[in-house]
């Protein structure tokens, strides 16, 4: 049996550190919006030209007066992405974009992808996005509570706002891109790491009506070890999958599949070192779990 | 929970093929109807443009109070009561009355049968509110009636708008109402979407008008642009004819001048009026007025009484082609504004799903291989059950002809990847109970039972994340959020019938094997 215990106070106080680390990451330095929740329009680009490098494109786009332009390379060698506020929201802007790079590169270059959010629709993704990921960890803490105690309930959503306050931070520290896909992946963060937790959970909860003479600082130790293979298995088994998604699924899915990656990494650490340590900071103990049974038998 | 009963396998047998067969519609084509069906791509797989559209009600709003102002004074004028002051500012008409005439106009603008001020029973409210300020009177649009104007100029816009589409010839254009100022188009297939976007960007509102020196025109005047921007034209605000009127319009080459030109035709009432108007102004000119800019002016030079003429402008043939699709399809009710748009090219598009089914092929693999050597003979049997279980998955989308996205695709590889969890949570819970347990069946069983309310509560946690997102999600990220939900589903079908099946067939074989697992 490993002694996960003995390092609940030394993994605490590094969430902590993580926790406080991160939301200062995200008031001082924020996120790095997308033009889904920022406007703006986006291009990909693929040329097949080498005179159309990352530097000649710069040059091109500034030129034409579009605000605060990003080129950068894009999964290979001639693939593009330009972006760009488009602060007018110019109506043929694209158009306009055409007929400029035309004169330069010719008909060389291909227009992949074009994506233009105008600033309404932008705050409305962003206000749906934040509904979207505050209303699920809502409905996750009620769910946990009407499954177990208040104090189950209390140590899932902590690991919960661990898992996201630190994919996020991590987004921020790398100034990596937040577009839908990144909700769509912290979202599914919420429901792999609830996942982990509702599995120990479940087993805490069995061996305390199991065992009456256990303290629930040794109680959980056992609990996380007999649930370990499984919860190795399992994470080895999903990030198999997402590694294939992140190394084979194309560039679009990158972003997406690494905040999974990082999102059951921590949310697997979360489940045995926060969720578990919160019931034992508030002493479950068998009566805990009893009481409301009991109370169940009176009614 | 090992045993089952012949009617129940045969049932799951059956299932399970009845949902490969749908699946493999995907790739072969059925005679049967109910079996030719196919998964939707999206368009960030098939390629294709995503428009999103509001329509600024704000001019048809003001137009509506315009007209307003005259039936209100008009309406009292029968009733010998004087109106006066009667002026619109910021979406609301102020006017006032002299003190004995102010509970009548109140009685009339509250009266539930009133003719002015229509009453909506459903949602107990009148079109308009009224509000006595002291200084005067001030109405405006209720909320209700606000609601109604905006479905109603909706309503009207999402014909148009179709009409439009319609013509160019896209195929499966999909053009659905959002919220009740909004409209979505989508058009798979399309990666070019300049032409639509111009042809929506027009409201296209036609007039015919003439030309005036004298600024005191009796209808009042409007100083117009011409369509190059440069000169300008004192025009009239008498409408001769308008877009209303014609029956068609076709772009023509004019064999004399060799210009392009569009050729319309009006229906009776515009014919008589175009008609008159021709006959009464010969040396005038009529000003061809589009969306407030003059496309062309020329001096009336007979008698047009045929009903049909023609618009020269310097037109290109696609010009020309464009304008006559936009008086064919008739005017907006008011101005579209293009509020977000996605276009993926088609090549993106295939690229996509080649990556997507790469990374499928090699998740898929990767976690086969995985489950085979840790449990050998069970993960054969979770091996054969992941494959059923993502036929059952691509078979339920395919039933449904639901839109797979690339996001959509991601979801899959990554049911695959957890689909496994509620196998080793039995598997595992099976070697405990070994521990304790001599009995192979009774073990299994044990298993299978105490690890029921783990499984079901991890399900349900991520089936609850999954219809968040839903119904929060836009567009791709939906596709995920359907392919996850699904998933799911699908999972506790396969390993509580098919994986379970086997699982009882293998150990009822093997009752008295040691280290089973």
């Amino acid at each position: 049996m490993i002694a996960f215990n003995k390092y609940y106070n030394h993994f605490n106080l590094l969430s902590s550190i993580l926790i406080v680390v991160s939301l200062l990451l995200l008031i001082f330095k924020g996120l790095n919006f997308g033009i889904d929740f920022k406007g703006g329009t986006l291009i990909e680009l693929r040329a097949s030209d080498s005179k159309i490098n990352v530097s000649s494109l710069r040059d091109r786009f500034n030129q034409m007066n579009l605000g605060d332009v990003s080129v950068k390379k894009f999964g290979n060698d001639t693939d593009f992405l330009v972006k760009f506020e488009n602060k007018d929201n110019k109506k043929n802007i694209i158009e306009e974009i055409k007929t400029n790079l035309d004169k330069s590169f010719g008909n060389n270059y291909d227009f992949r992808r074009v994506e233009n959010v105008g600033p309404k629709v932008s705050a409305e993704l962003l206000k749906s996005g934040v509904i979207a990921i505050s209303l699920s960890l809502a409905l996750m803490l009620i769910y946990i509570w009407i499954r177990f105690e208040w104090q189950f309930s209390l140590g899932a959503i902590l690991a919960l706002f661990h898992d996201v306050v630190v994919t996020l931070g991590v987004f921020s520290l790398f100034s990596l891109e937040i577009n839908l896909s990144i909700i769509a992946a912290v979202l599914t963060i919420v429901g792999y790491s609830m996942n982990d937790t509702v599995v120990i959970f479940d087993r805490v909860r069995e061996n305390l009506r199991k065992y009456s003479d256990i303290k629930i600082f040794e109680l959980t130790n056992i609990s996380i070890n007999e649930t370990l293979s499984r919860t190795i298995i399992t994470s080895a088994t999903t990030l198999l999958a997402l590694l294939a998604i992140y190394f084979f699924g194309g560039e679009i899915l990158k972003g997406f599949s690494l905040a999974m990656i990082l999102g059951v990494v921590f949310g697997t650490y979360s489940s045995i070192y926060i969720a578990n340590t919160v019931l034992v900071r508030l002493r479950v103990s068998q009566k805990t779990i009893l009481r409301d049974e009991d109370q169940n038998k009176l009614n | 929970m090992l045993y089952f009963s012949k009617l129940r396998i045969l049932f799951i047998t059956l299932f399970s093929v009845l949902f490969i067969l749908i699946a493999s519609s995907n790739l072969f084509k059925f005679d049967d109807n109910f079996f030719d069906k196919k998964i939707n791509l999206g368009l960030d797989l098939q390629g294709g443009s995503y428009l999103l559209l509001e329509i600024d009600n704000e001019p048809v709003i003001e137009q509506k109070l315009q007209n307003l102002t005259t039936t209100i004074r008009n309406y009292f004028k029968e009733k010998n009561i004087k109106i006066n002051n009667i002026k619109i500012e910021n979406q609301n008409i102020f006017f006032n009355v002299i003190e004995n005439d102010k509970q009548f106009i109140l009685d009339v603008f509250q009266d539930e049968n009133s003719e002015l001020n229509p009453y909506y029973p459903r949602f107990k409210s009148h079109q308009l509110e009224i509000e006595d300020t002291g200084l005067n009177f001030k109405v405006n649009f209720s909320r209700q009636g606000l609601i109604k104007l905006k479905t109603s100029s909706q309503d009207q816009a999402i014909e148009i708008v179709r009409r439009r589409v319609d013509e160019v010839g896209t195929n499966e254009p999909n053009i659905l109402k959002r919220g009740n100022n909004r409209i979505l188009v989508e058009l798979p297939g399309l990666d070019d979407p300049m032409r639509i976007k111009s042809l929506l960007g027009k409201t296209a509102n036609l007039t015919f008008r003439f030309v005036t020196n004298d600024e005191n025109d009796r209808f009042g005047v409007d100083k117009l642009k011409f369509e190059n921007g440069i000169e300008e034209a004192t025009v009239s605000k008498r409408i001769i004819i308008s877009g209303e009127n014609l029956l068609d319009a076709q772009p023509k080459m004019d064999t004399q001048t060799n210009q392009t030109i569009v050729s319309f035709t009006l229906d009776r009432v515009g014919a008589k009026r175009f008609g008159k108007a021709t006959s009464t102004g010969i040396g005038k000119q009529l000003a061809i007025v589009l969306d407030g800019k003059i496309i062309s002016a020329p001096v009336v030079r007979d008698t047009i009484a045929s009903g049909s003429g023609q618009i020269s402008g310097g037109f290109t043939f696609q010009t020309a082609t464009d304008l006559a699709l936009l008086l064919r399809s008739g005017a907006l009710p008011a101005p579209l504004e293009i509020i977000e748009e996605r276009t993926v090219g088609p090549d993106l598009g295939q690229d996509s799903i080649n990556a997507g089914m790469i990374a499928l092929a090699i998740g898929f693999m990767l976690v086969i291989i995985f489950m085979f050597v840790k449990y050998r003979i069970f993960g054969l049997i979770t091996n054969v059950t992941l494959i059923v279980n993502l036929f059952i998955l691509l078979g339920i989308l395919t039933l449904f002809e639901a839109t797979l996205t690339l996001p959509g695709i991601a979801g899959i590889i990554l049911t695959v990847g957890m689909a496994v969890d509620a196998n080793v949570l039995i598997f595992e819970r099976i070697k405990e109970e070994l521990k304790d347990e001599s009995n192979n069946i009774l073990a299994f069983d044990g298993g299978y039972t105490k690890s029921r309310t783990a499984i079901l509560d991890a399900n349900i946690t991520t089936l609850l994340a999954a219809i968040i997102l839903f119904f929060m999600g836009s567009g791709p990220v939906k596709g995920f959020a359907v392919t996850l939900g699904v998933g799911i589903f699908t999972t506790l079908f396969s390993v509580y019938f098919i994986a379970r099946l086997f699982t009882s067939i293998y150990v009822a074989r093997n009752k008295n094997k040691e280290n089973l697992i």
